[in-house]
């Protein structure tokens, strides 16, 4: 009697866990049989066409490409540094008792829906880049910048938990001849910590470039290459956002799922190497 | 109070009226103590786990100062001054009195870089000069043969012993005058502790040596004389032949013959 | 100036430097949550809990709609992602042990909680709102179990594995059966742990609103139905926060608001049920 209950149970978590592997293989199907009608139209010029004219029937995702890379560059570019500052001021710096407060506050913030990001950036900050660039203040460069504030304390936390893996003993050794502080962060720490640090930065690329929310409300959704970081722009996950719900042909709907599965397949590819080049798991009790 | 033998030789550090209280701790962890260091010769602090000899060793060098909240009080008389002092330069006397650690702490980069760290930190940048004192620093810790044709290997490939050594030549190759071993074998096997137990012994000529150890039999070996301490207080300091063999304090008898500890 | 004045001259800078970095990117993120509750806060009356939407200009409108909409699209999510989750979970630690496809599930499941959430909103369109026709509350809840379930799976995973084979052995040792063995003495022993897991997942997939856009859709009004398109709080978010209406943009923020504390109470709650696991 025990055996068979015992038996359906194992198979039961067994199904289930499988499923997980059986899921991705078919969000990866799906996704591919929805775009062959756009593959087939337009082949690989779908990723280096600039036109996206849905009224044309003419779907290039190239703009849309560019403003994911773009808006993603900008947010690394302005978080990475300010991550690394937050991340040696908690591990090295900060003093224990306002090490806990900031560093929960900070982990706390990380967990904030990104949507709210979206929202402040919309009524607070695009009105500052109007006045200071001039424009719409809808543009590249804010949704570059609130998407770096988005993924700042993801960036910081992960950051200081890679610092902090330091042993004690080690930094003592420097000190112990005489190296200052900045001394043993560039010579030990960070060495000590670099593939985590590397792959906190990563994992937090691969989150910047799918992220949706903080950048639709203020990207504009506009299908154009331009130089010019102050003109309204689009991304892959903002493109999905604005214009999945109304897609009115089927050309259109193959387009946007093409668009989700290059998201997904970029994604993964960065989440991987973050995951397993750099982040290679502990395994836990042992 | 405790039982002081006279030092004969120069004195390289003199503890005066010393006191070390931890951030937030309501007692010292070493209270009032008396300690002349002997120069050119190894003293060993011996006694049991949270006696206080670590805590001593680490005001040698001003460790603690890494860590907000800690006290010092007292003297520690070191080339006639009071390191104690708040203007006390911690970067030249961590120079002057550099330490080894309970375990091996090669840092991420290379054997070389290694033993250069030190070397590089005080602006040395003559790339023969560094070559030369490395080298001879690492012949000095005894392992120049073994590394010296993977200078540039990653330090953390070596064996424990020789990461052990490594960390000595990296102390010495910056000349110190003191050096502070704190329980410098606990990580290795037998035969690595042989080997930086002679090496201690050699550099006793160069530099002047205090090393905390909880192995007895290791203060024997190696030291010329060994401080016992118990609750925070020194409570002998002696020749080591004398101490182990005709210990002058009640305590100190009972600990060497394994009635406590 | 000497080498070491140098040294301890470019430290200084440094840690200045870094404290100021520090300073500012926690002054943004106080900026935020600043004016989260003070709009939050100024938009907040009782009636928003008890009033359905109203067309834009009224003035009169009220939340009750996307909060009820909210609580059953995260609701049905958890129904199925958590048993889910902690099941395939037991599977990974009890069962695969170290074997390769066990390793390969959790690499999938890790690389699942970063991939973007909107695509999964994208791939539930083709699998239930197509076929369908139309928007409905279960597609949304679908969405939601699928980004939940590798976060609930990977946690339970890791916090069975901190639970003492000892503790195991010894109710194997009293002759029990293995799923009793796991039912009653392993869960139990990592209870807290994965309690905390499930909650951050519930706190997690009640702030996603990418993969709602075009699942569950959007309602103006309380249905309860969860065939027809549900209104959620972040949807609504992102509607009212986007019109051109003052009352709207204010119902915006209070929508802001009540989620955000609603996460954080939860996050809260999390690291308490494991912090008082600790002092014991």
């Amino acid at each position: 009697m025990k055996n068979i209950i015992d038996t359906i149970f194992a198979n039961a978590t067994r199904a289930i866990a499988f499923g997980v592997l059986l899921l991705l293989a078919w969000i990866f199907t799906v996704l591919f049989e929805h775009s062959l009608e756009s593959l087939q139209a337009f082949g690989f010029d779908f990723i280096l066409e600039d036109k996206w004219a849905p009224n044309l029937e003419k779907f290039g995702a190239l703009p849309a490409i560019y403003g994911s890379v773009v808006s993603t560059f900008l947010a690394m570019v302005l978080a990475v540094p300010v991550a690394m500052g937050i991340a040696i001021f908690l591990s090295e710096i900060a003093h224990a008792k306002l090490k806990t407060p900031v560093g929960i506050s900070i982990e706390l913030l990380a967990a904030i829906p990104s949507v709210i990001y979206g929202m402040w950036g919309l009524f607070y900050f695009v009105p500052i880049i109007r006045d200071v660039f001039g424009g719409v203040g809808i543009s590249m460069l804010t949704a570059g910048i609130v998407l770096s504030i988005m993924i700042l304390p993801f960036m910081a936390a992960v950051t200081r938990d890679a610092m902090n893996t330091t042993p004690d003993i080690l930094k003592e050794s420097a000190y112990a001849l005489g190296a200052t502080k900045w001394d043993v962060i560039k010579d030990v720490v960070i060495p000590y910590a670099k593939s985590g640090i590397i792959g906190s930065f990563i994992l937090a690329l691969g989150r910047a470039i799918g992220e949706t929310m903080a950048v639709t409300f203020v990207m504009g959704n506009v299908h154009k290459i331009s130089t010019n970081l102050t003109e309204p722009a689009t991304s892959i996950p903002v493109a999905l956002a604005n214009e999945f719900a109304e897609a009115d042909s089927d050309l259109y709907y193959s387009s946007l799922f093409e668009l989700a599965l290059i998201l997904l397949v970029v994604s993964f590819v960065i989440i991987s190497i973050a995951k397993f080049y750099f982040l290679r798991r502990k395994r836990v009790g042992q | 109070m405790a039982t002081i033998v006279e030092i004969t030789e120069e004195k390289a550090l003199e503890v005066k009226n010393f006191e070390f209280t931890y951030a937030g701790a309501d007692v010292p962890s070493v209270k009032k103590l008396d300690m002349p260091v002997a120069k050119n010769s190894i003293t060993a602090l011996i006694g049991p786990s949270g006696c206080g000899k670590t805590t001593l060793l680490r005001s040698f060098n001003r460790m603690h100062d890494l860590y907000p909240g800690n006290k010092y009080e007292g003297e520690i008389l070191f080339k006639e001054r009071n390191i104690l002092l708040p203007k006390e330069d911690l970067i030249r006397l961590r120079i002057q009195i550099g330490m080894i650690f309970q375990k091996p702490t090669a840092f991420p980069m290379s054997i070389f870089d290694n033993v250069a760290y030190g070397l590089r930190l005080q602006g040395l940048k003559n790339k023969t000069e560094l070559k030369d004192r490395v080298e001879k620093a690492l012949q000095d810790a005894a392992i120049w043969n073994e590394v010296k044709d993977r200078l540039t290997h990653d330090a953390n490939g070596l064996s424990g012993g020789q990461q052990q050594r490594l960390c000595i030549a990296r102390a010495v190759a910056v000349e110190p005058e003191v050096l502070l071993f704190d329980e410098p074998t606990s990580a290795l096997d037998p035969i690595s502790t042989g080997g930086i137990e002679e090496l201690i012994v050699q550099l006793r000529e160069r530099v002047s040596i205090i090393i905390v150890t909880h192995n007895m039999q290791q203060a024997a070996r190696v030291s010329d004389y060994t401080g016992f301490m118990y609750l925070g207080e020194l409570i002998e300091l002696g020749r080591t032949e004398e101490l182990f063999v005709t210990p002058r304090e009640k305590l100190t008898e009972e600990y060497i013959t394994g009635k406590f500890g | 100036m000497t080498h070491t004045q140098k040294r301890i001259f470019t430290s200084q800078v440094v840690m200045v430097l870094s404290t100021a970095s520090a300073v500012v990117g926690i002054g943004f993120l106080f900026w935020i949550l600043g004016v989260l509750i003070i709009n939050g806060v100024d938009a907040l009356t009782l009636t928003i809990f008890t009033t359905e939407g109203t067309p834009p200009g009224s003035g009169s409108g009220g939340l009750k709609h996307a909060l009820v909409g909210q609580l059953m699209l995260v609701f049905y999510a958890s129904m199925f992602g958590v048993p889910l989750g902690v099941l395939a979970g037991t599977y990974l630690s009890e069962y695969s042990q170290k074997s390769k496809i066990g390793e390969m599930i959790r690499d999938i499941s890790d690389i699942m909680m970063s991939a973007p959430s909107i695509v999964i909103g994208a791939f539930v369109y083709a699998i239930v709102v197509a076929p369908m026709g139309h928007f409905s509350g279960w597609a949304g809840s679908i969405a939601l179990t699928i980004i939940m379930l590798p976060i609930v799976l990977r946690t339970t995973d890791d916090m069975l594995q901190l639970v003492p084979s000892t503790l195991r052995e010894a109710a194997f040792a009293l002759g029990a059966p293995k799923y009793k063995v796991i039912l009653q003495v392993v869960y139990r022993g990592a209870k807290a742990g994965i309690l905390t897991g499930i909650l951050l997942a519930v706190a997690r997939v009640g702030g996603e609103t990418a993969p709602l856009l075009f699942t569950s859709f959007n309602d103006n009004f309380l249905n309860m139905d969860m065939m027809q398109p549900v209104a959620s709080l972040t949807v609504t978010m992102y509607n009212y926060a986007t019109s051109p209406y003052e009352d709207w943009q204010k119902l915006g923020w209070a929508a802001a608001f009540i989620l955000s504390m609603f996460i954080l109470a939860i996050n809260i709650l999390g690291r308490l049920i494991l912090l008082k696991k600790k002092v014991k």
